[in-house]
């Protein structure tokens, strides 16, 4: 089977103008992201790493150069159709979990599964995600202050996963953790990427990215290679 | 989960949020019932006055012409309007009787407005003078009898409860203190009348001519002639022949029948219950007030929220739609509570100020309660359009970001 590149960015600039002065947070980023590949972005804080994942993720568009997600640009693409995007080929999996604190951890992964399918899930699709992250019925109904950092994000990552998307972007997922948990959460990532899900992670832990097939690092908005 | 998921998140927010919720909502439940209860009031008074009115559709009453619009609210009842200088004559009776007495009754009227005094209480009555022959035909007594001599007098049932006035009472009529009373005797208590277009009798004091004639020495000035038509279809014919007649020169009478009696105060009515309601209204815009500010809040404490509905596929629109629910159940919610509300209360209100509950069904009269709830939620609902779509446009990276 012939790889072609799920995400191509052909010299990515995005500038925050800002009264002090702009602020160029992405300076002309030139990548391809083949398909089943497992990337960690790293850098020092304030290098661009978050602004390059939210490019890839569609929730911003760049200053500059052309960002091609499946082969579409997505300079082409009204908000409704980067919502649409988000909801059916991207997976967000964020440092702070950012699950929706006035649903329950099953309903949480549901949501996504409802707005795509305009009705709940009848075939257990959401309790077998569940109980593949670990999270078992009873833990389901809990909302998610009343879940530990590691079951939170094992909810996140089932979220994710609702709505079976091809990527998987996430934002410090072991951030928020201790590191034996945060290995968990890494192995469940891996198995993943071994089904044949792109991962795009960005990281400060040069352990955790170790887990990826390939790591990128931003310095100032650049590419070190 | 069942069913749309943005809508059950907004339930949930309010839900959350119940306190400041039901607090919002309570400005809705005010403006409701206000508006509510002050359009039955309305409605309850035009439909009563209107019901009374037709009761009397076969009443002409002549009065003397004042130039202008004639007729109106100042006519009810005829009498009351001392220093009015316009009367009819007894020419102007006498043709009038001519005309209409094969129709009907015709009687002429004094009427005077004056002091009475009784024992050591003093206050004012409606003081009316009427041809003795013509009292049985137009007056019921609940009790005692008809005047027979020139100082016996009938009064009216709410005269007699709020003076303890009975058979045998006496009464003086005019101003002690400038020396000239008449002292008259009660001999007949007269049967509640209410509304009317010719005579209010119920707190009035009903004497002969005579009586009348001898207090205030005004023979032949009449306060107005009234027919009793036999027949209510003659009403145009006889109106027609009279003012033809007397008004030939000039315009010397004005006939109202009651028809434009109830126009007049149908309209009137109907000014004032949207001018009440309007008043209330503005309470409306006070809970509107508050509803925006809930909303305003509810959008500022969840933009994190919001950030992350966005960031995994939520439309701007769905997000819009969660917040204009939101202010929708608080409209609901309040709007239901109001038209409860608004059924008990406004049902006392009309007890009270109307009277009467007799029409409190009707449906010209309960169609203010779905109304109401119609503009309290149209109001909510207005009230969060602002708040939503700011929360729709928020930039999802920066909403992520809110702590
Ligand atoms: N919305 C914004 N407005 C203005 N400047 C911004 C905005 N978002 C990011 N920046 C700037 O862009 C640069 C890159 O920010 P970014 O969040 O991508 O860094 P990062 O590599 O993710 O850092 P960290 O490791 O701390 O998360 C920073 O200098 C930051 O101040
Ligand atoms: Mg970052």
């Amino acid at each position: 089977m012939q790889n072609h590149p799920v995400i191509e960015l052909d010299r990515v600039t995005k500038v925050y103008p800002l009264p002090a002065g702009d602020v160029i947070a992405l300076d002309g980023i030139s990548l391809r992201i083949e398909e089943g590949e497992f990337i960690a972005i790293m850098g020092p804080s304030g290098c661009g790493k978050s602004t390059l994942l939210n490019q890839i993720g569609s929730l911003d568009v760049p200053t500059s150069g052309d960002l091609f997600i499946d082969r579409r640009n997505i300079r082409e693409m009204d908000d409704r159709e980067l919502t649409t995007l988000r909801l059916t080929s991207i997976g967000y999996i964020f440092q702070k979990f950012n699950l929706i604190p006035l649903l329950t951890a099953y309903e949480n992964v549901e949501y996504p599964y409802i707005l795509r399918h305009r009705h709940p899930d009848t075939t257990g699709h959401v309790t077998r995600l569940l109980a593949g992250m670990g999270i078992d019925e009873a833990l389901s109904s809990h909302k998610p202050p009343e879940l530990s950092g590691g079951q939170q994000q094992r909810v996140a990552i089932a979220r994710a996963l609702v709505n079976d998307p091809k990527t998987l972007l996430c934002d410090e997922p072991t951030g928020n953790l201790d590191s034996k948990t945060g290995e968990q959460i890494m192995e469940m990532l891996k198995d993943l990427n071994d089904q044949g899900r792109t991962i795009i992670m960005v990281t400060h832990d040069p352990a955790v990215a170790e887990y990826a097939d390939r790591t990128i690092t931003l310095r100032d908005g650049r590419m070190l290679v | 989960m069942r069913g749309d998921i943005i809508f059950q998140l907004s339930v949930r927010s309010v839900r959350l949020h119940f306190l400041r919720s039901v607090l919002a909502a309570l400005g809705i439940v005010i403006g409701v019932v206000a508006i509510a209860s002050m359009g039955m009031m309305g409605a309850n008074m035009t439909l009563s006055v209107t019901e009374e009115l037709s009761d009397m559709a076969n009443i002409l009453v002549v009065n003397a012409y004042t130039g202008g619009g004639g007729g109106g609210m100042m006519r009810i009842g005829g009498g009351g309007s001392s220093g009015n200088d316009n009367y009819l004559s007894d020419d102007n009776f006498e043709d009038i009787k001519r005309i209409a007495s094969k129709y009907g009754l015709v009687y002429a009227l004094y009427s005077d407005s004056d002091i009475i005094e009784i024992g050591s209480d003093t206050g004012r009555a409606t003081i009316y003078g009427l041809d003795p022959a013509v009292m049985p035909e137009i007056l019921t007594l609940t009790d005692g009898a008809y005047p027979k001599s020139t100082n016996s007098v009938l009064i009216g049932p709410q005269l007699a409860e709020r003076w303890e006035l009975k058979i045998g009472s006496r009464i003086d009529i005019g101003d002690s203190d400038e020396g000239s009373t008449t002292t008259v005797r009660v001999v007949g208590i007269l049967e509640e009348r209410g509304m009317s277009m010719d005579l209010s009798t119920d707190s009035a004091i009903v004497g002969t001519e005579k009586l009348f004639i001898g207090i205030y020495d005004t023979e032949g000035e009449y306060g107005q002639v009234t027919i009793v038509l036999d027949d209510i279809d003659d009403a145009d014919t006889v109106t027609g022949e009279i003012e033809d007649e007397l008004n030939k020169k000039e315009d010397v009478v004005t006939v109202s029948d009651s028809s434009r009696m109830m126009e007049t105060i149908t309209s009137t009515l109907g000014t004032l219950t949207a001018f009440v309601m309007a008043i209330a209204g503005i309470s409306l815009i006070v809970a509107a007030v508050s509803i925006f500010n809930v909303m305003m809040m509810s959008v500022t404490e969840r933009i994190r929220e919001i950030g992350i509905l966005r960031s995994i596929g939520t439309q701007k629109e769905e997000v819009r739609r969660m917040f204009i629910y939101e202010a929708a159940i608080l409209g609901i919610v309040g709007a239901g509570i109001g038209a409860v509300a608004s059924l008990v209360l406004g049902y006392l209100f009309v007890l009270i100020m109307v009277g009467t509950t007799e029409y409190f069904f009707a449906p010209a009269s309960v169609m203010y309660v779905p109304m109401a709830m119609i503009i309290g939620v149209i109001i909510c609902i207005i009230s969060g359009v602002y708040p939503a779509w700011r929360a729709a446009d928020l930039d999802p990276i920066e909403a992520l970001r809110a702590e």
